[in-house]
């Protein structure tokens, strides 16, 4: 490969199969070499104008046991290498496919020289944060009116609190007798229940 | 002395009767809550690990025996026998102490500004936490999406989500920028929470303590039993810990220790007093002092455990990544099989190479790992917190609980200080009866917090980070020290040394030993001039820079250091002094009303008063 080799126009290209599979690797032979050529022919097809490409025309050279190795592309007639930048926006089209063959991904099998595009960030419509912002701050709102409502309902019954007694009071001279602020109902149906005034009075006198 | 009558009771401000605990054990949860803070997590370690480990500990003692529990018994038996908030209680002891009152009332206030920002940012770490991955394991794609953010590719991804998706910081501290809405939002949420809990004072934060207080020692906890299971944690404890004594040497570890113990307590901000105030009137303080101040060391000392478990972890991580990376340039650089060096084999297979092949390998770009770099990769401050800490979390399975989980801790942790922090600021407002009485307690509260809120938007411009490192260094320091001065020497020369024996001993059943007496009338006051004619030195020794974050600077991402531009250091000069000058203030205004008086009236005769105050 030496002769045709165009070191303008060659890659290089390094695998991490152990890195990426662990004990799901798999060794690094002339099958999967075929492969790779098959994979790299497959990508120049789908340029327009190079549909002819065929396995026999992507070269591999120098393979180490990193597991890198270099490749060109040549046209069919074998005789010029196909230029470097047709080579990097096939591969780029079709990396995701490349690397699903060989069960790697973009920092596992590297094209030295072929960027990769990144791929787009996956951001929710709506960022996380303001949902969990949401969700505090209603909770914290909610609670304040609470304890601002029962604050004043607090404050509203201490102030209606005396009046209330007096109100009851002037009822009571009406409908039930109090005799040293007790009610005493006469009509009483409980049934053994003690008189209250009643016992008040005993209990005046006793000491005497 | 049991029969004894007690010492006349003071009258209460108004016909209510003053708010009390419910139970002894929510006093001592607010007390120890406003004590321990921030500074026991983020501080504490630090100073740790800068002055020699295990030897740092004698210096501490040492300050905390003199200096930290005389101090914190005096706020306590003051606040408990005066029942009233920090500005009633000088006033009582004097009318022309009253700006020591006012003095800590102001710093409490500036406290609280930019104390609840460290919590807003606190928050908006938190709200960002419940996402996996999170946001600060990586860079984000930049505009035509061909790379990654070139701000974040020179830093790191956790220094560019603190400097740029956080704070949005300007590259200098007088280009201010526009207010930060998300840090707005958050900040708001804060104050909301904050008004939440101090609704109707210590009857809500009462209730709020009991988790605000408890659920920071969970989880640390929690991570103390995980980190003590990392690889590395180890390491990273015994490099702490290990003592050198020989730093003791430097006056530097005293002066710090004594400042840390200083502001660890939280002494002269009021809120101790305020809180002790609300105790029934016999109530063993010494006890209390003592107990509370041992609870926050022994919290320091608990917390800087688990958070050198976890740097140490973030140490070995950092050091088998460093390793990894060489050990990726020679497989590639000489083709060797995957794997064939690891990081036990790297030495040994460098040097190998190195002899067979030295111009080669020479020219790789080869770090140097040693595990002692990035142990001593030490951080305080919101640097631990947001940057080192949460670095660290990246790298422990589940990331995102363990995120929330500190983050929540953080949050509880800076929360119960605040609530001490608003109770000295409304507890005196309270009592002077700034708001006529109908006026419901709610109300105060609300407007205080309202207040407080836009005022600490100026927090949240794209400089507010270097505004706060201002307020932090020169708002605080020096006049809380010259506020305690003032304190110790109002209680113990104009009050008198005997009568506040004698209230003490009504109060706990025990009059003061020696070792009171002593540090009151001697130690702690020496300690505190000392301390702070130290620290003046030391703040003006150099002159006032700041590291900003510049982008544009050649050393990126090393911080550019600045000098304050004049209009900056006269706000620094005015913060380190005006909540000060309320004393020589008041107190002049005081001699003067007395003087009109005497001049106005010539039949009063110059009869001293019981109560302390001078005659013109």
């Amino acid at each position: 490969m030496g002769d045709i080799i165009d070191a303008e126009n060659a890659f290089k290209v390094r695998l991490s199969i152990r890195t990426a599979l662990g004990d799901k690797a798999y060794a690094w032979d002339t099958n999967e070499e075929y492969l790779f050529k098959a994979m790299v022919a497959f990508s120049m097809r789908k340029v327009p104008n190079r549909e002819t490409t065929e396995i026999s025309h992507v070269l591999l050279c120098n393979v180490t046991q990193r597991v890198s190795f270099w490749f060109v592309v040549t046209d069919p007639s074998r005789n010029h290498t196909l230029p470097a930048v047709e080579v990097q926006s096939a591969i780029r089209m079709n990396r995701n496919r490349i690397n699903n063959a060989f069960f790697l991904n973009d920092q596992t099998l590297e094209f030295l020289r072929i960027p990769s595009t990144l791929a787009p960030p996956t951001d929710p419509s709506v960022p996380i944060w303001i949902i969990i912002f949401g969700v505090i701050f209603c909770i914290v709102l909610v609670a304040t009116m609470l304890l601002i409502l029962s604050g004043i309902q607090q404050h509203r019954r201490k102030h209606k609190g005396p009046s209330e007694m007096e109100d009851t009071e002037d009822k009571c001279e009406n409908v039930i007798t109090i005799e040293n602020g007790i009610p005493c109902d006469p009509l009483d149906m409980k049934g053994g229940h003690i008189n209250d005034a009643f016992v008040t009075e005993d209990e005046r006198l006793t000491p005497l | 002395m049991a029969g004894t009558p007690g010492p006349d009771p003071p009258a209460d401000g108004g016909g209510e009767a003053r708010p009390a605990w419910d139970s002894k054990l929510q006093y001592l949860l607010s007390c120890v809550g406003f004590a321990v803070g921030l500074g026991n997590l983020w501080r504490f370690p630090y100073l740790c690990q800068t002055y020699g480990g295990g030897a740092f500990l004698i210096p501490y003692v040492v300050a905390l025996a003199f200096e930290g529990i005389p101090l914190f018994h005096i706020e306590l038996a003051v606040g408990q026998r005066l029942r009233r908030g920090s500005v009633g209680v000088w006033t009582a002891i004097s009318p022309y102490l009253g700006g020591v009152g006012l003095g800590c009332f102001t710093v409490s206030f500036l406290v609280s500004l930019y104390y609840n920002t460290v919590l807003t940012w606190v928050l908006w770490y938190l709200l960002n936490s419940f996402q996996h991955p999170l946001p600060w394991s990586a860079c984000p794609l930049d505009l035509n999406r061909t790379g990654l953010v070139q701000e974040c590719r020179d830093s790191s991804p956790v220094s560019y989500f603190w400097y740029r998706r956080t704070l949005n910081v300007s590259a200098d501290i007088s280009d201010s920028g526009p207010v930060q809405w998300r840090l707005l939002l958050c900040l708001a949420v804060s104050w909301a929470v904050v008004y939440l809990c101090v609704i109707r004072g210590i009857e809500t934060t009462g209730k709020a303590i009991y988790f605000t207080a408890l659920f920071p020692y969970l989880v640390l906890t929690v991570f103390l039993v995980r980190g003590l299971t990392l690889p590395g944690a180890m390491q990273g404890l015994t490099y702490l810990f290990t003592p050198d004594l020989r730093v003791l040497q430097s006056p530097r570890v005293w002066l710090d220790a004594a400042t840390q113990i200083f502001f660890s307590l939280s002494l002269a901000f009021g809120g101790h007093i305020a809180f002790a105030s609300y105790n029934p009137p016999r109530n063993n303080c010494r006890r209390d002092a003592v107990s509370i101040a041992l609870v926050n060391s022994m919290t320091s000392l608990y917390a800087s455990i688990a958070v050198f478990s976890v740097l140490g972890f973030k140490a070995a991580s950092d050091h088998g990544q460093c390793l990894d990376r060489n050990i990726l340039h020679l497989i590639n650089a000489f083709d060797l099989p995957e794997q064939s060096v690891s990081r036990d084999t790297y030495t040994a297979a460098l040097a190998r190479l190195n002899a067979s092949q030295p111009a080669r390998v020479a020219g790789l770009p080869l770090e140097a790992c040693r595990l002692e770099d990035f142990l001593d990769k030490s951080a305080s401050g919101t640097g631990l917190a947001f940057i080192v800490f949460t670095e660290a979390v990246l790298h422990m399975p589940g990331a995102p609980v363990w995120a929330v989980l500190f983050f929540a801790m953080l949050f509880s942790l800076g929360l119960s200080s605040m609530f001490g922090n608003m109770e000295s600021i409304i507890t005196p407002l309270l009592d002077l009866g700034v708001m006529p009485r109908r006026v419901p307690k709610e109300v105060l509260t609300g407007l205080a917090c309202l207040l407080c809120f836009l005022t600490a938007t100026c927090f949240t411009l794209r400089s507010g980070s270097y505004w706060l490192e201002i307020f932090d260094q020169y708002a605080a320091a020096l006049n809380l020290i010259l506020l305690a001065f003032f304190e110790v020497i109002g209680v113990v020369y104009v009050y008198g040394m005997k009568r506040f024996c004698d209230d003490i001993a009504w109060m706990t059943g025990r009059r003061p030993g020696f070792y009171w007496r002593a540090t009151w009338k001697v130690v702690s006051p020496l300690l505190l001039l000392t301390i702070f004619v130290a620290y003046t030195a030391l703040l003006a020794s150099s002159p006032p820079r700041y590291k900003a974050w510049n982008p544009r600077y050649e050393r990126f991402p090393s911080r550019q250091e600045k000098p304050y531009p004049g209009w900056v250091l006269a706000a620094c000069a005015l913060l380190s002094f005006l909540p000060t000058l309320w004393v020589p203030v008041v107190a002049l205004g005081q001699l003067l009303a007395r003087c009109r008086e005497k001049t106005r009236d010539p039949l009063q005769d110059g009869r001293p008063k019981p109560r302390g105050g001078r005659a013109c």
